[in-house]
């Protein structure tokens, strides 16, 4: 069990996709019929518990080598003069925790899926591409080459987009996806930009010879902080960080499973991984790692602030994972590579629970919206009591797991910039006293009414009457008039419940299984870097020797104390505003009203995204520009062209008769003068 | 070989003209049949073909035609054909797409006698195209490939039809013309039409200079990629052409263009190339900048995708400026996946129109609910395009970017830019086509249950997907013809 057969590794990532590619033949082809649907579920659970099972030894494996990378050999892929790509994988340390954190998170979330999506039409098609999330996550671990990676990464795009507009007839769900893929590839530029740096300064895309070459100082220091933060771009739009966070609230659209796994456990964190993975890069740049360190300052307290304000839960804990992203981009950019991974590793699992359980919630009300729940927790309590472990742990509070990866970030934070530290030590008030907002919304008090039952299948099914949507000009169903009108949609609901009764009760078994194992580790996953280092010690030997890291193995007992304090405070004040003297957060949100607006309008991300860039700057600025040169200038120019020509004579008119026999002569008089040509130039030369 | 792969069509066309009226309903399965036999050749030829790079062209044939010596003239003209790995791609992609072309034309009600007969009569038009290795014999099939695709667009298109057909006739014909004097020019200095002669020689003492006549004969090449601002022709002839027009226009006739300037610009001018490349180089990236821009603008779904064929295109000459083995592999090969993926884009659009007969994106939503079978190719077509990796486009695009960064860093960063637009327009499309909530007005479209129809989209995704996840089995081909031009540059 001491190694792993590279076979094994490679069936990690071919198992899933195997699993996809089956489910999605045995839908096109028809062999899979209604009923027969929960087979997909199976076969999912299935592979990806054995993808678990080899991701475990695989650890063991690295383990035994000391989290040293595992050799494999490259293939050759594409090869041809003055170009080579070799497909290969690699095992070490950072890979093997990803491995497990990824394979577990995801077969909880598959299981729990069986539960949530019990009866949709696309149960079938939900499962192909869940598989094929997971593989292609787990290929973007696996990489021993940056392009190989940037392959995966593309593809857990495309899955992202898949899923979150599962329910594509919803036109916010359609628009969520698009604006989530392409926000993401505007980082991919930078992405796709540090891929053409490196290959042409160092020939190569093996990611172990451009750390080899970063630590020895092989490459020019502007080139490697512009390849560096090349790749930053390109994690900054994946982990959804500061300008390109704008899409990760809008994912939401997906259904809760989805945005427990990818949005927040796993696709997201893939930004983290890709710098924690060029770390011995970005760590012989101080211009890389400053910028990485600001902009998940800057994200972490933006999003929490975002976050406060927010009535539905499942966008709270969406920004709460942009903030949470933020802090792991944080320990980053101050040299602390184990804590930020730490971090990861940590947040997946209380992250994951967190969001299984707002969607055990919405089951429970057929709602997101806190101020049509409350009281839950009686009738809840499962769903309850693991989400309150997950959100202690989220807000730092010890012996929760959270507690210890976010105090080794603020450590670090703190002996490398006293600003940077107090920007992320405010954000740990914030994030207690959101997540008590959450709580005591959800589960205190009484309940109030939740929503009528909606399919999200047969909702928006019934065709739009032929008046209505002929009047509908394109440009009104932009992304943003959709998102508006779907909320409009939101409200009217909401004013309708009234008719309906409804009865929350516990979800299902299949449902509670997972939250109840998640909770486990949302307490007890810090044990793996508690005193032996063990964990630490697995992942810094990922690196390569040389690479400057910051790990504190000393406690610093006045800033965990202090920010013990902050988390209790939060709490606190949580507390107060939104149990003990109900009514008083109207009076804040009085009090602190330009805040408040600027909060609830996102810091005016979407509008400046969407409204002033895309819509304004892009659409009707230059691409109308474009347009209209194209159809006045070049175009006109052409037919003027032609005008002056047919007016000149009257025979061109004649010619484009449109009759057969005529083209016919003109053709021939054309051979035949060609003809005469020739001959001409023969007798002369 | 290669001339039955030539004059296979022509022969079928010439039965198809004789084809008894009365039976006319069967002459489609007679263009299938011998379309289908030139496909098969042509991969007998490309599993024929010998892959070392060194190995040259290969099944050449070759005898004088006209010998104007006799006469006491000074040329002569010759048959000469032969493939290399920079046109048996193109050949497959010809016999390939026009195949397809004529299934997805099985519902021709208009005049199928003639119309069949003109799209074989363009296949070998354009086959003789990338077969000709004598300038002379390219410049006679590269005129003849007009008649048909004139009528074609003027008798069975849409809209504007004589418009566009006389645009893009008048458009090529003015290139052609130029490019027809610089032949000539050429042949006043080395005396000879031939392209191994042509390609070897070190051409000197011209009695123009040398980068004139290389511009004249470009001209054509560059009306045919096309390239701005010589584009506008594109737009209208793809849109309102029949669709299976406009997938050979956008699949094949475009790669026209490519393909001469990499066979007679710059393997017979490697100086002038040199020279210009910067120049190559900015048209590339305001080709695909620009036309992208442009795309995003556009409500009719033919005319979207036209656009974006002018921002694709801007990739093909983005890798020529390279002039190195990377740029010109991406450039080959970006010319063979476009085809392949546009050519599924025009598929996808004709098979929606023809159950909507509209194209105003601005009239559509939700139709995946009536048809997922369209749905999910269009939205695998779409993918391709915008260069999702494991599909063909990436890879060319990669190499392109790849080929030329080290070169001309701001147009391939606008390059990469252009890209994420093709992202934006793409997805913008097949979400407002496609999503959203369903109309009553098309409550009562079909989806495709014709085997004529789904066979040509199934082969063309599994054709894009193996290029994507597997590219070596055409990019070793490709470099077969990259290499001489690699040689002849250094």
């Amino acid at each position: 069990m001491d190694t792993f057969p590279e076979a094994l590794a490679w069936a990690i990532f071919l198992l899933p996709v195997g699993c996809s590619l089956l489910i999605t033949l045995a839908l096109a082809t028809g062999l899979l019929r209604r009923g027969q649907l929960r087979l997909a579920g199976y076969l999912t659970i299935l592979v990806i518990f054995v993808a678990f099972l080899l991701s475990l030894w695989a650890l063991k494996a690295v383990d035994h080598n000391s989290g040293h990378a595992l050799s494999y050999t490259s293939h050759q892929w594409l090869q041809f003069p003055g170009f080579s790509f070799t497909l290969g994988l690699r095992v070490d340390g950072l890979t093997a925790v990803m491995l497990v954190v990824v394979t577990s998170v995801s077969l909880l979330v598959q299981v729990y899926s069986q539960g949530y999506m019990e009866g949709d039409p696309g149960y079938g098609r939900y499962y192909a591409y869940m598989s094929l999330f997971t593989a292609s996550m787990l290929g973007l671990v696996l990489s021993d080459s940056i392009l190989f990676l940037f392959v995966n990464w593309e593809l857990v795009g495309l899955c992202s987009f898949l899923l979150i507009g599962f329910w594509f007839h919803k036109p916010s769900a359609a628009a969520a996806a698009k604006k989530a893929f392409i926000t993401t590839r505007v980082g991919d530029v930078g992405f796709m930009i540090a891929i053409l740096i490196i290959w042409t300064h160092t020939g190569t895309f093996d990611i172990a010879q451009i750390h080899h070459a970063a630590v020895a100082g092989g490459i020019g220091s502007t080139t490697l902080t512009l390849f560096a933060l090349g790749v930053f771009a390109g994690a900054a739009g994946k982990s959804a960080q500061v300008p390109l966070h704008i899409w990760l609230p809008d994912a939401m659209e997906g259904p809760t499973p989805v945005s427990a796994l990818i949005h927040a456990a796993t696709m997201v964190a893939a930004g983290v991984y890709l710098v924690a993975r060029f770390f011995p890069v970005f760590a012989a740049s101080s211009g890389a790692l400053h910028t990485v360190a600001w902009i998940g300052a800057i994200t972490a307290i933006i999003a929490a602030t975002m976050g406060v304000v927010n009535p539905d839960i499942k966008k709270v804990l969406a920004y709460s994972t942009i903030s949470q992203l933020g802090y792991m981009m944080l320990g980053l950019g101050s040299g602390a590579y184990v804590a930020a991974i730490f971090h990861l590793m940590n947040h997946a699992f209380f992250k994951a629970l967190l969001f299984l359980g707002s969607g055990s919630v919405n089951k429970a009300t057929n709602t997101f919206d806190m101020r049509q729940m409350g009281g839950l927790r009686r009738v809840m309590p499962i769903t309850f009591w693991t989400f309150v472990i997950a959100s202690l742990s989220l807000a730092g509070v010890p012996p929760f797991s959270g507690f210890y990866s976010k105090d080794d970030i603020l450590h670090a934070a703190w002996n490398d910039n006293k600003i940077l530290f107090a920007l992320g030590f405010i954000v740990v008030f914030l994030t207690a006293f959101y997540m008590a907002r959450v709580i005591f919304l959800t589960f205190f008090g009484e309940f109030r009414g939740g929503a009528p039952h909606h399919d999200h299948w047969t909702e928006g099914w019934t065709a739009i009457p032929v008046a209505a949507s002929e009047g509908q000009n394109v440009h009104d169903s932009s992304a943003v008039a959709a998102v508006l009108r779907a909320e409009e949609a939101h409200e009217l609901e909401g004013d309708a419940h009234g008719e309906h009764e409804v009865h929350p009760h516990e979800s299902p078994t299949v449902m509670l299984i997972p939250l109840v194992v998640l909770a486990v580790p949302a307490v007890i996953s810090w044990l793996v870097n508690y005193h032996t280092h063990w964990f630490g010690d697995l992942l810094k030997n990922a690196l390569p020797v040389g690479t400057p890291e910051r790990t504190d193995e000393v406690v610093n007992w006045g800033l965990a104390i202090a920010s013990i304090a902050m988390a209790l405070a939060g709490i606190f004040v949580g507390y107060v505003i939104y149990q003990a003297r109900r009514g008083l957060d109207v009076t804040m949100g009085r009090l602190l009203r330009p805040l408040y607006v600027l909060f609830m309008n996102k810091w005016y991300g979407d509008v400046i995204g969407e409204e002033i860039i895309a819509r304004g700057l892009v659409y009707r600025g230059v691409a109308f520009a474009s347009e209209t040169f194209d159809t006045y200038v070049i175009d006109g120019v052409a037919n003027g062209l032609g005008m002056v020509t047919n007016r000149g004579g009257a025979v061109l008119r004649r010619a484009a008769s449109g009759e057969f026999q005529a083209y016919g002569f003109i053709f021939s008089a054309g051979v035949a003068i060609i003809a005469v040509v020739l001959v001409v130039i023969a007798r002369t030369s | 070989m290669l001339s039955a792969i030539l004059f296979l069509p022509l022969a079928g066309a010439v039965v198809c003209a004789l084809w008894p009226r009365e039976h006319e309903q069967y002459v489609r399965w007679w263009a299938a049949l011998v379309s289908l036999a030139a496909f098969i050749i042509s991969v007998v030829a490309f599993a024929m073909f010998d892959r070392t790079q060194s190995a040259g062209f290969q099944f050449m044939e070759h005898f004088t035609w006209i010998d104007a010596r006799e006469i006491g003239g000074a040329f002569t003209l010759q048959y000469k054909i032969g493939i290399d790995g920079l046109s048996i791609p193109m050949v497959l992609l010809t016999t390939g797409l026009t195949l397809l072309s004529v299934l997805i034309s099985f519902g021709v009600g208009l005049r199928p006698k003639e119309y069949f007969a003109w799209m074989l009569v363009l296949e070998t038009g354009v086959l003789g195209v990338f077969l000709s290795l004598d300038f002379l014999l390219f410049f006679l099939f590269w005129e003849v490939e007009l008649v048909p695709m004139y009528l074609l667009i003027s008798i069975w298109g849409t809209g504007r039809k004589e418009y566009a057909a006389l645009k893009f006739v008048l458009f090529t014909v003015a290139g052609s013309s130029l490019m027809l004097v610089g032949i000539f020019l050429l042949h006043y200095s080395t005396n000879t039409f031939d392209f191994e002669q042509l390609s070897g020689a070190n051409i000197q003492n011209t009695i123009v200079p040398i980068n004139l006549i290389f511009w004249l004969i470009l001209a054509a090449f560059f009306v045919k990629l096309p390239v701005f601002p010589l584009h506008t022709w594109l737009p209208d002839a793809h849109t309102n052409a029949p669709t299976a027009v406009s997938v050979l226009l956008a699949g094949v006739l475009l790669k026209m263009g490519g393909y001469g300037i990499l066979r007679w610009g710059v393997s017979v001018f490697p100086q002038a190339a040199k020279n210009f490349a910067l120049i190559f180089a900015i048209l590339a990236a305001i080709n695909i900048i620009y036309g992208a821009f442009v795309v995003l603008r556009q409500q009719d779904l033919k005319r979207l995708i036209a656009y974006s064929s002018v921002s694709h295109m801007g990739y093909v000459l983005l890798g020529v400026s390279a002039l190195k083995q990377v740029g010109l592999t991406g450039a080959s090969l970006q010319m063979f996946t476009h085809g392949m993926i546009t050519g599924l884009l025009f598929i996808m659009v004709g098979l929606i129109y023809e159950r909507t007969h509209t194209r105003d994106i601005g009239q559509m939503s939700g139709l995946m609910r009536k048809m997922p079978v369209i749905g999910v190719a269009f939205y695998i077509a779409g993918f391709a395009s915008l260069g999702l990796p494991a599909m063909a486009g990436f890879v060319a695009e990669l190499l392109v970017f790849l080929g030329t960064f080290d070169k001309f860093v701001p147009m391939t960063i606008l390059g990469v830019v252009g890209v994420l637009l093709s992202a934006g327009y793409i997805l913008w499309m097949l979400q407002r086509v496609l999503w959203g909530p369903p109309m009553e007005r098309w409550e009562g479209l079909r989806d495709t249950r014709n085997w004529w129809e789904i066979g040509p989209v199934v082969g063309l995704i599994v054709a894009i997907i193996s290029v994507g996840v597997y590219p070596l089995w055409i990019v070793d081909v490709v470099q077969n013809g990259v290499q001489p031009i690699v040689h002849r540059l250094a």
